[in-house]
């Protein structure tokens, strides 16, 4: 294809990207240097025959004038990084000195709204991506053994829970683990305990929120197995088992090979996928417990405030923390390429 | 084919067969039960949905009977959709889906015919920068949008949000797209061309044509980024222009408050209906899709 015809081709596709991917980036990158103005305080003395008292007060048309000309705030460089709500450097050292092991250290990060989100986003996705990538691949085996219809009919239900919007399919699991729901109800009668709440505590909260991830994902590693067994190595099997290997045997040394670069392919998704971790928060209502990457932008972007300094900064080390989760995957690539030249 | 692959290992293994089958009803129950049961309970009254006394009570609709007469009642749909205005939502989605996916497909499938069809360097480049845009969280870039939007007073609109989510999404249709394009032979163009024809004529007239099920696919992925979206339209829509998801996130914290939780479950329901239709019609459309992207890197 010419140099000229690809022009043309890629043109709208290109504006579209670059207007609405490229630019927010650097408007984004820009913004998270910035912090909002202050109000221009002024300071009048006022005498009476009494005496003279200083009256601090805020200088209503110097501060729009300040904010209408210099709309993005003001330049800090790195200092929205380093404050309490993102990287909080000033915290972390003091707590490092103070802290007698690294347990008691890192329990306490947690603490910082920061640190808490990034450990729960972390934890969420290293726990989610083996788990489904296991289920998924114990479904596909099970499932490549039944007939035809019935299969049909099961891939049918499993698509079920990928394709529902997450936030609902999180809102239909939170009523019915609520404690009145049937699911709270049956939790509650076998651990003979009625006042068992999932809500209440951090550890079932998380627990509850990879539950919910998993069945999310199944689906997907699910599919994508199955349809890589569809074109296994028959010979390999037969003089396999001729051989006496045993069905975890051929599991091992034929099914996992032959569809390994599915496995890479499922993982590399999720990860991206579970890193960006939002809606059964919120579906969850499990903010007390658990925050996310994701849902402190959203936090800050919402509400009256909408402090954008704040969430491009948060914004920012999430794209940060996407480029070193994925780097293995991009280097290899570009290896791949520069082989091929 | 190895259909029966495991039934063919002999030894012990009917123990294997069972813990298969019940592995499977297990996946199965776990996946569609939800749905099934929040379905049924839609009909009924909060204290049948929700049972502190007796959790048959959500089959049977005891109260739900004790107060409407019948087991079953419309009252959270009538609340949801006529008292809430759950169908300005509705409409709001349908607009919004239809144009996403319209103007998705068009500039995607432009981009990724030149994409598949193009040796030169910057087609690396380009794809690579489409897969790190991929994997970022949507929500990072809002930050950047609002600034200007608010500024030029595009905020809250219908169309805006559509550019929005068409450009988020281009990044995952290019790819699918461009790995359903390299599986048609490149002689196709070729003698297209030497038929007379010039490349937009190859295009339009020859490839599309053969392209139709890989559009129809990625129509259909396109369609679900955009009903399924939660952070973006939620933050881009004002309150009355907003669409189902932004909706019932709103409603969860006012009728938790006013007691008017099946309003939620009713409106819940309602948006998974369409998807279950979708999968009900598309289901082979939906397993080639998910899989087109392992296949083919």
């Amino acid at each position: 294809m010419k140099h000229k015809t690809f022009f043309w081709f890629i043109l709208p596709t290109f504006l579209a990207m670059f207007f609405f991917i490229t630019l927010p980036i650097i408007s984004v990158t820009i913004q998270s240097l910035h912090t909002p103005h202050e109000n221009v305080l002024v300071t009048v003395e006022n005498c009476d025959p009494f005496g003279c008292k200083k009256a601090t007060s805020i200088n209503h048309e110097a501060t729009q004038n300040l904010k209408k000309n210099n709309p993005l705030g003001k330049y800090v460089g790195l200092d929205v990084y380093f404050d309490r709500g993102h990287l909080a450097i000033e915290q972390v050292k003091d707590l490092w000195s103070k802290t007698n092991n690294f347990f008691e250290f890192l329990k306490l990060t947690a603490d910082l709204p920061f640190y808490k989100a990034l450990f729960f986003t972390l934890t969420f996705t290293f726990t989610v991506t083996p788990i489904m990538l296991v289920l998924g691949l114990l479904i596909a085996l099970g499932v490549n053994s039944f007939n035809k219809k019935l299969k049909g009919l099961i891939i049918f239900f499993s698509l079920l829970p990928m394709i529902v919007t997450p936030l609902i399919g999180s809102i239909i699991l939170f009523w019915m683990i609520d404690s009145r729901g049937i699911v709270g109800n049956l939790l509650q009668i076998l651990f003979e305990d009625p006042g068992l709440s999932l809500k209440a505590s951090t550890f079932l909260t998380w627990i509850m929120l990879i539950v919910y991830g998993v069945w999310h994902a199944i689906p997907f590693s699910f599919i994508v197995f199955y349809a890589g067994l569809q074109t296994l190595p028959k010979d390999q099997i037969e003089s396999a088992q001729i051989d006496g290997a045993n069905t975890f045997q051929q599991t091992i040394h034929i099914i996992i090979p032959h569809i390994m670069p599915l496995i890479t392919f499922v993982t590399l998704m999720q990860l991206m996928d579970n890193f960006r971790v939002f809606e059964p928060i919120v579906g969850f209502n499990a903010e007390a417990h658990a925050t996310s990457l994701s849902w402190i932008i959203f936090n800050d972007l919402g509400g009256e405030t909408r402090q954008l300094s704040a969430a491009a900064t948060s914004s920012i080390l999430t794209i940060l923390g996407i480029i070193i989760l994925l780097l293995p995957v991009l280097i290899k690539t570009w290896k791949e390429f520069e082989f091929k030249k | 084919m190895i259909f029966n692959f495991y039934k063919s290992t002999k030894n012990n293994s009917s123990f294997k067969a069972i813990i298969i089958y019940l592995l499977i009803f297990l996946w199965v129950l776990v996946a569609a039960f939800p749905f099934i049961w929040t379905f049924w309970g839609s009909f009924k009254v909060e204290l049948d949905f929700f049972s502190i006394s007796n959790w048959t009570n959500a089959i049977t609709g005891k109260n739900t009977k004790q107060t409407y007469g019948s087991p079953f009642t419309f009252i959270g749909y009538h609340g949801a959709w006529v008292q809430e205005e759950f169908w300005k939502a509705f409409i709001n989605t349908s607009l919004v889906c239809f144009f996403v996916v319209i103007t998705s497909l068009t500039i995607g499938t432009l981009g990724a015919y030149a994409l598949s069809r193009s040796n030169f360097k910057y087609t690396f480049w380009l794809l690579i920068m489409a897969l790190i845009f991929r994997a970022m969280p949507p929500i990072t870039l809002v930050a950047g949008y609002l600034p200007p939007f608010f500024e030029w007073n595009l905020w809250g609109t219908l169309p805006t949000t559509i550019i929005v989510l068409v450009s988020i999404n281009q990044p995952f249709t290019l790819w699918m797209l461009h790995s359903f394009f390299q599986n048609i032979p490149k002689e196709l163009d070729e003698s297209a061309k030497v038929d007379g024809c010039s490349q937009y004529q190859a295009f339009g007239h020859v490839i599309v044509p053969v392209m139709w099920p890989g559009i129809i696919t990625t129509g259909l992925f396109s369609f679900l980024l955009a009903y399924n979206d939660f952070a973006v339209t939620s933050m881009l829509l004002s309150d009355e222009n907003r669409t189902m998801i932004p909706k019932i996130a709103a409603f969860l914290g006012t009728t938790y408050t006013e007691g008017n939780v099946m309003f939620a479950v009713a409106a819940v329901v309602s948006a998974t209906v369409p998807l279950f239709i979708l999968i009900m019609f598309f289901q082979t459309k939906l397993v080639s899709g998910l899989t087109q992207g392992a296949v083919k890197g």
